[in-house]
């Protein structure tokens, strides 16, 4: 009886296809709206996630404040020795890069690229998770030194190698000539500072010929596995203010950047937006169902005779009620059926446009489409009992 | 001697309420055995629809008794009463009444539908039925494709195609010329005689009334009186 009635409202469908189509249309516009904004939302956490714990999965990276505040002096910068400080007073941390920055013209024969420059120490590599394609790290002397050696990303090595082995080779960098001794594998989803774009040298080379500074530009502490970032963070707080000479109740002149914290407040924010537009297709899919209760309902009246006819030899009540409930859904599911077809392929198009991982979310696919059909059901209830509830003789009278 | 298979007793049916209620019927008696074929006739207003609805159980009376094969039908519900007509009766309209752009075959097919009967036994009895109307090779035609009196017959086979005990005819030849309304009318004589299906036909045309064995006249919500016709039709 109910694959018959089924049937039956398929036939009734496929009858007045327009019809069934337009009114169907809130339905497929708001599941699709649903899915593919979720998708998106996944999509892009994702892509932040992955940024993120490019960095390296917990670091702290302090930097000096703006010190714009009150238009007094701007706060010192940070230098070698707090390095070494905070190395041997803070408990819990597993590398300590100091960073200072340049960015200089590489140049190689008839090729340039232009390059960002990090003087740094060898936990720069451990702190963001950076593995060697070929050659070595640092040796003591060379830092102790700062003598022009290098180690570069694969952009560079693409760009101003080729097909050739870089390592023992020697390019100019700005205007120092320096000897590639490593070479870093690529790194997708490279997020903020490239690595792949970026040269490596001994922080006391870029200190002394490209800066001219004993600056450090900021410090990359990374967080060792098992320790918490809070706490981490509040001990290198409490040393630098002591190291900074900061009195007690004075805001510090300087910023720790959570890694772990950014990730996490994009997120709420991404998932406050993703609840935002969903909401707005909810209202969608909400006028959706209005329409199809609207249609039934002409429905309804259009087919009293029909209604009358098949009372009349002997249809209950709740059959008919049936029919038409039976008829509401396969309505609003069709309708949602193509909303995840629709949503399936403009999140795809919008994902590899926008270079943002597609990943197809099972659970809001099911959610949308449950919702779908549960609005067949509230809002074909209402003109099916209608239907249901005609008395026969006065519905075969109708003209 | 056994209870006739309908019996009415002082059946009332009011229509609306306070001043401008109509009493359409004011007490109606009338007892018909099984086998009857039986025309109804009267005056527009003279309650014969009225009684006809209410005998096919489409309709409630106001107040007296309706006896079904000794069922008080007055105290059925709706559902009990859908019961009723799916398995005892069926039902022949003056304006066909068949689904648009659904077949013949799917029309005769309808009431067994919902009493559940499975694909293949619809399917046998659908166009048996449609052999006992002589529409067999129009099975798969739809009532647009169909004349009047074509239509008129798929009615029938649908309204015989449960085996009912009693086949009701709203006038079923109103729509139609006398020569297709005389085949319509000999065809139910037919089924009335050999399948023994119990026929209660509401008709204003004398000559169509000629083809019953009884003919009751209806008159001001009365049995006005009851005739045997000379058996023209027969």
């Amino acid at each position: 009886m109910l694959f018959t009635t089924l049937l039956l409202s398929l036939r009734e469908i496929r009858r007045h296809l327009l019809r069934s189509f337009l009114t169907t249309l809130g339905i497929i516009i708001g599941v699709a709206a649903v899915i593919t904004m979720v998708t998106l939302g996944n999509g892009v956490s994702a892509s932040v996630q992955a940024s993120i714990s490019s960095l390296g999965n917990n670091t702290l990276t302090v930097f000096p404040s703006g010190g714009r505040r009150g238009g007094g002096n701007a706060p010192p910068q940070f230098e070698n020795g707090d390095i070494q400080a905070i190395r041997q007073q803070v408990s819990g941390v597993s590398a300590v890069a100091p960073q200072a920055s340049a960015s200089a013209l590489a140049v190689r024969n008839a090729q340039n690229w232009n390059a960002s420059v990090t003087g740094t120490s060898n936990d720069y590599f451990d702190a963001q998770n950076l593995e060697f394609a070929g050659g070595r790290r640092f040796t003591d002397a060379e830092q102790s030194a700062g003598k022009s050696v290098c180690v570069i990303g694969d952009t560079i090595r693409a760009n101003l190698f080729a097909n050739e082995d870089p390592v023992g080779e020697r390019f100019r960098l700005g205007t120092v000539s320096c000897e590639v001794v490593g070479v870093l594998k690529k790194r997708d989803n490279a997020g903020f500072s490239d690595p792949n774009s970026t040269v490596v040298l001994p922080l006391k080379t870029v200190q002394r010929r490209f800066v001219g500074n004993q600056n450090v530009l900021a410090i990359q502490v990374a967080v060792a596995k098992g320790y918490d970032t809070a706490t981490v963070k509040q001990s290198l707080t409490g040393l630098l203010r002591e190291r900074r000479h900061i009195a007690p109740g004075q805001p510090d002149n300087f910023d720790i950047f959570d890694s772990a914290e950014f990730a996490s407040t994009v997120q709420n924010q991404m998932a406050q937006m993703t609840t935002f537009v969903a909401a707005i297709a909810a209202v969608s899919l909400l006028v959706g169902g209005i329409g199809i209760m609207n249609i039934m309902l002409v429905s309804v009246t259009e087919r009293t005779r029909e209604i009358g006819i098949r009372l009349a030899i002997g249809a209950l009540g709740k059959e008919v009620l049936l029919q038409f409930l039976v008829e509401a859904i396969a309505l609003s599911c069709l309708g949602g059926l193509v909303g995840v077809v629709l949503a399936f392929f403009a999140s795809w198009g919008f994902a590899s446009y926008a270079k943002l991982p597609f990943t197809f979310d099972l659970s809001i696919n099911l959610i949308s489409f449950g919702i779908s059909a549960l609005i067949g059901i509230v809002f074909g209830f209402f003109p099916a009992r209608r239907a249901a509830a005609l008395n026969p003789i006065d519905a075969l009278r109708h003209e | 001697m056994t209870e006739p298979l309908i019996q009415l007793q002082g059946i009332t049916k009011t229509f609306g309420e306070g001043p401008t209620a109509f009493q359409a019927l004011k007490g109606v008696d009338l007892a018909i055995d099984a086998g009857a074929f039986l025309a109804v006739m009267g005056a527009s207003g003279s309650g014969k629809s009225t009684t006809m609805n209410i005998l096919g159980c489409l309709d409630v009376p106001s107040g007296g008794s309706y006896r079904f094969r000794g069922v008080h039908v007055e105290q059925l519900d709706r559902d009990q009463r859908a019961y009723l007509r799916r398995r005892y009766l069926g039902f022949v309209f003056q304006g066909f009444n068949l689904l648009a752009r659904t077949t013949a075959l799917e029309n005769v097919e309808l009431p067994l539908l919902y009493r559940g009967e499975h694909r293949k036994a619809r399917r046998e009895a659908a166009m048996a039925a449609l052999e006992q109307v002589g529409l067999d090779r129009w099975a798969d035609h739809t009532p647009a494709e169909l004349s009047g009196g074509q239509q008129q017959r798929v009615a029938i086979a649908r309204a015989i195609v449960t085996q009912p005990d009693v086949l009701l005819a709203d006038e079923p030849t109103g729509n139609l010329d006398s020569e297709r309304s005389v085949e319509i009318m000999k065809l139910l004589q037919r089924l009335n005689a050999e399948l023994g299906i119990t026929v209660l036909m509401v008709t204003h045309e004398p000559d169509m009334a000629a083809f019953a064995k009884t003919i009751v006249h209806f008159k001001d919500g009365l049995v006005e009186r009851t005739e045997i016709p000379a058996g023209m039709g027969a």
